[in-house]
């Protein structure tokens, strides 16, 4: 690269002072808005600064005593962590065999489009269905039927994630260890997922940002603290219907607390994840 | 071994995602179809065969066409923003500055943040009477008086789409950038030696690398663009008068609101068919473009 | 007199509980409730824990939605037999008697509560003929007035009829005091219909005649068209469009509305002076008329609590029905909902430190309109939330925006 001249460095610096500026201040005023006194958050003109930091609404969220907003939170929290996981854990559970299949088999490569192509398919499109036959199940309003109504959201992404993989993997590791009398499972189980470990992290962590995330079907599918996630509870409280803002930012900042922090922590992993798809498709 | 028992093999480690996706999807997508055909109501009544009836009804009825020039706009206008802060944010994080570490870190912000909290959040943004955009904009004095964003049709839409952008072009930001960062260097000094201006630069030396993430990007994008509800669930519910009202509210509210299954049913096909043909021609835009630029 | 009852099963649940302490399993009930201000999220618990104090082996799981949210939730609760008492809106039994979403419970209401339940009350619950639940919250919506602004700009009395009411704002507007003097809840929601059917009375309007859309012509475009004037003149917040009960109540509270169309609730919290910078100041009058047609305007805003047809335990449900709608339990929470009881209007415990709402109410009450009555509310409201929001936004005029609407009711 040349050397650049004075007027293109001030102006790549205050683009990116814009930027770290349009990212963060919302961010910063979710945050804000949680710890303000009721009293600055309907100010006009408007206290950008709480005079004093009010933590009580995290207190009276987090709180666990039965029957009280706190536990109605707590448990939504819960059933997300919940959900999430089982989801996650089921998606790994399909997407490795499959994905490696994929990988070792580029024949059966077909029907792995297939399934990706139910990403096109809305919601809205299955709803209908989806909710008789889990009623027929009684697994409405339940962690279980949503975590498999999940699992057909993750699966598809956490199988190509697999895929592009296994891809990196040379077979001729495989075949010396089958060579050696390992038979195909004890080779997967010993040579193949140890190498594809970081794979297996950056799907994992997909699937629970993808399922963590997911409103549509949670809300149509549950109805109250035994299965309800974090994102209904949160539309339900910004609903209009509660007059204290800083209450539903607290709400928002703890349903972003794990996420965020997954992806601050994580987004090595995250990163290659995003582009090992795109760059090769 | 054996072509055959490979392949065999293959189908079995396949079976339990396509066990799943077949009883998850499948069969409840076949059910909708079937659905469509019929008036079911959605719990009771399954209804009576009607033909293609609902069919004719939604697709004749002006809340479905005024809903799907709405989908569209919110679906064009969105994507198209995010690609080109996404492409040009890419370009700035891939110059060298100071901090451009931490400014990378952050880019990951709005992305895991969770569509509802950041619905909600710019919900309460916009809030007519003690919103921090009103507030923001009449302390710097760019408006006088408070302002309605959410109230009025003309501004509800576009105050949806910057939601909408500033939660998804960083991930547009970070496909581009990865993609610029495998730009060899020497290439690139080449076309610096060769005296090609900036512009040139970009068109014949970045370009041909970042297209083909950026359209799966692209993609990707349009089609969550097309089915989209949670946002503007929480942030607007369809209003003002219906004017940020999307086919997936649409079909919640025929389906489940007024429990009409089969049309709700029928409705939702549309919305999948449409999504289908729009996702197949640009898969078809993605293989040309990816041979012609490479 | 009710108090005697709720006695009564208190010592029959002990009773029970003492002779076969062990023999019953608990039994759990689910109960969905709204998200709201009057009759609060803490208030329900509280009511809750003092029933289930009384009735040891029922245990109540509660659920709150906000009111946007209530009736899908029922409904789509059918299916996994979710809910064994449910909130419901005086527009819904119409939709859920037809749809067998909640249990006909005429035969359970004890003379007691016939008698003792104001007559007006009743209609809340009841579709062709039959109960589907006791009413719980009874409400309309009133005029409120900060005095301190009507003073300043030297009006006595509140308004009678809504012309004067247009009046008295453009005096206040005119006199610099505020530049929106009026607010309301024309968000594209129910509250819309709720504030348009007040008008709706006032100007003695019909929804439907025969079966059929009647709202388009008469009364009906009047209120409408008041609406869209009061809009347009600038005397109504232009903000109103997207207010829900709740944005009205801070706008009023925060003391930037002179005049504010509201529930029961606001009276109380407007007063309260830890919310409000108001208190003190709030004046509440039944809803105006209009001159030649009506002396004032109500509409019926109640709620009632029924019991699902899924419920494995109605008996238990009644109970808590029961409990939460007795006259002792209304009584302690008439701060911020009134009791459905005749006689708690002349109790002085209800009584004191709100009499100007008793006094409002006493009228207000008697006059409530109703919404309209049919299993397809839901569609025939979703269109005049529409039509409303047209005609404000001025995408069409109110007669084809209610032609509109009346073509795309569903009836």
């Amino acid at each position: 690269m040349g050397p650049r001249s004075l007027a293109f460095t001030i102006f790549v610096h205050a683009c990116a002072l814009l930027l770290a500026v349009v990212i963060l201040a919302p961010v910063a005023w979710l945050f804000v808005m949680s710890i303000s006194p009721a009293a600055d958050l309907s100010a006009k003109p408007l206290h950008w600064w709480p005079q004093e930091a009010d933590f009580s609404r995290y207190k009276l969220l987090l709180s666990t005593v039965e029957n009280s907003a706190g536990a109605a939170f707590t448990a939504a929290l819960r059933n997300s962590i919940e959900v999430a996981g089982m989801a996650t854990l089921a998606a790994l559970a399909v997407a490795i065999p499959a994905g490696w299949a994929v990988s070792r088999t580029p024949s059966v490569g077909w029907s792995l489009s297939m399934v990706i192509a139910t990403y096109m398919l809305p919601p809205v499109a299955l709803a209908v269905p989806l909710y008789m036959g889990l009623a027929r199940l009684g697994m409405l309003n339940n962690v279980f039927g949503l975590a498999l109504v999940y699992l057909t959201i993750l699966a598809p992404f956490t199988t190509w994630l697999m895929k592009s993989g296994f891809d990196t993997i040379p077979r001729e590791i495989e075949a010396a260890a089958m060579m050696d009398g390992a038979n195909l499972f004890q080779t997967l189980r010993r040579i193949t997922l140890p190498l594809a470990m970081p794979v297996v992290a950056t799907s994992a962590l997909f699937a629970f940002l993808l399922a963590w995330d997911e409103f549509f079907y949670a809300l149509l599918f549950t109805s109250d603290q035994r299965a309800k996630t974090l994102t209904v509870t949160i539309a339900d409280l910004a609903g209009g219907r509660i007059a204290d803002y800083g209450l539903i930012a607290t709400a928002g900042v703890l349903a972003a607390l794990p996420p965020v922090f997954i992806g601050l922590v994580m987004q090595r992993a995250l990163i290659s994840g995003l582009t090992s798809g795109g760059v090769k498709g | 071994m054996s072509g055959p028992f490979m392949t065999t093999r293959a189908w079995l480690l396949m079976l339990p995602l396509l066990g799943v996706m077949i009883a998850v999807i499948g069969w409840p997508l076949v059910d909708t179809i079937g659905l469509s055909f019929t008036n079911a109501k959605l719990v009771g009544t399954s209804g009576t065969f009607v033909g293609f009836d609902n069919y004719a009804k939604m697709l004749s009825s002006t809340n479905f066409q005024r809903t799907l020039y709405t989908t569209a706009w919110f679906a064009i206008v969105s994507v198209a923003v995010e690609m080109v802060i996404g492409v040009l944010t890419a370009l700035l994080l891939n110059q060298e500055f100071h901090g451009r570490f931490v400014l990378r870190a952050l880019m990951i912000l709005p992305w895991a943040l969770p569509t509802v909290v950041n619905a909600t959040l710019w919900r309460l943004i916009y809030n007519p009477e003690y919103g921090a955009l009103n507030a923001a904009l009449t302390q710097i004095g760019i408006i006088d008086s408070y302002r309605s964003w959410l109230g009025e049709p003309g501004t509800a839409m576009t105050a949806l789409i910057i939601a909408d952008t500033w939660k998804n072009f960083p991930l547009v930001t970070l496909i581009a950038l990865a993609a610029l960062q495998a730009v060899p260097r020497d290439i690139r000094a080449a076309a610096l030696v060769d005296g090609a201006g900036p512009l040139a630069r970009f068109r014949y030396v970045t370009l041909p690398f970042i297209v083909g993430p950026l359209m799966v990007a692209l993609v990707l994008r349009t089609i969550e663009a097309f089915k989209v509800f949670d946002i503007i669930w929480v942030m607007t519910r369809g209003g003002p008068a219906n004017s940020t009202r999307t086919l997936s509210i649409l079909v919640y509210q025929e389906a489940f609101s007024f429990q009409r299954a089969g049309s709700g049913a029928s409705l939702a096909l549309i919305v999948t068919l449409l999504v289908t043909v729009l996702a197949a021609s640009y898969a078809v835009l993605v293989r040309k473009t990816a041979g012609s630029a490479r | 007199m009710l108090k005697t009852t709720s006695k009564m099963l208190l010592g029959v649940a002990f009773a029970g509980g003492l002779m076969m302490p062990h023999a019953f399993a608990e039994t759990s009930l689910n109960a969905l409730f709204m998200a709201q201000a009057a009759y609060s999220e803490a208030d329900v618990r509280a009511m809750t824990e003092a029933f289930t104090k009384a009735n040891p082996d029922i245990k109540v799981n509660l659920e709150f939605v906000p009111y946007e949210g209530l009736h899908d939730k029922t409904v789509l609760a059918q299916g996994s037999g979710g809910y064994d008492v449910v909130l419901f809106d005086v527009i819904w039994p119409a939709e859920y008697a037809t749809n067998n979403v909640l249990v006909d419970v005429s035969s359970r209401i004890t003379d007691e509560m016939k008698k003792g339940v104001l007559p007006g009350a009743w209609t809340t619950v009841q579709y062709d003929g039959k109960s589907y639940g006791i009413p719980w919250i009874l409400d309309t919506k009133y005029l409120f007035y900060n005095k301190e602004i009507l003073e300043k700009a030297g009006i006595t009395a509140p308004p009678k009829t809504w012309d004067e009411l247009s009046e008295q704002a453009k005096t206040i507007k005119d006199k610099g005091l505020l530049e929106t003097p009026i607010a309301w809840s024309w968000a594209q929601a129910e509250a819309a219909i709720c504030d348009y059917t007040t008008l709706v009375s006032a100007y003695r309007g019909e929804f439907l005649k025969d079966g059929k859309p009647d709202f388009q012509t008469g009364g009906g475009l009047d209120a409408l068209n008041y609406m869209v004037e009061s809009y347009k003149s600038g005397l109504t917040n232009p903000n109103s469009k997207e207010f829900l009960e709740e944005d009205v109540r801070k706008v009023f509270q925060n003391g930037e509305a002179a005049f504010a169309l509201n529930w029961t609730y606001m009276y109380n919290l407007a007063n309260d002076p830890k919310e409000s910078k108001v208190a003190g100041k709030v004046g509440i009058v039944p809803a105006p008329g209009v001159a030649g047609k009506s002396d004032i305007s109500a509409m019926n805003g109640s709620m009632g609590l029924g019991i699902t047809s899924t419920s494995k335990h109605p008996d238990e449900a009644w109970k808590y029905v029961a409990y939460m709608t007795s006259q002792a339990t209304q009584n302690e929470y008439a701060k911020l909902s009134l009791p459905i009881w005749a006689s708690s209007y002349d109790d002085p415990a209800v009584i004191k430190g709100q009499e100007e709402l008793i006094a409002a109410a006493k009228i207000g009450l008697a006059a409530m309109y109703p919404r309209p009555t049919t299993p397809k509310y839901q569609e025939l409201s979703t269109a005049l939330q529409q039509a409303i929001q047209e005609a404000l936004l001025g995408q069409a005029s109110p007669e084809d925006a209610l032609k509109t609407a009346a073509e795309n009711s569903g009836l």
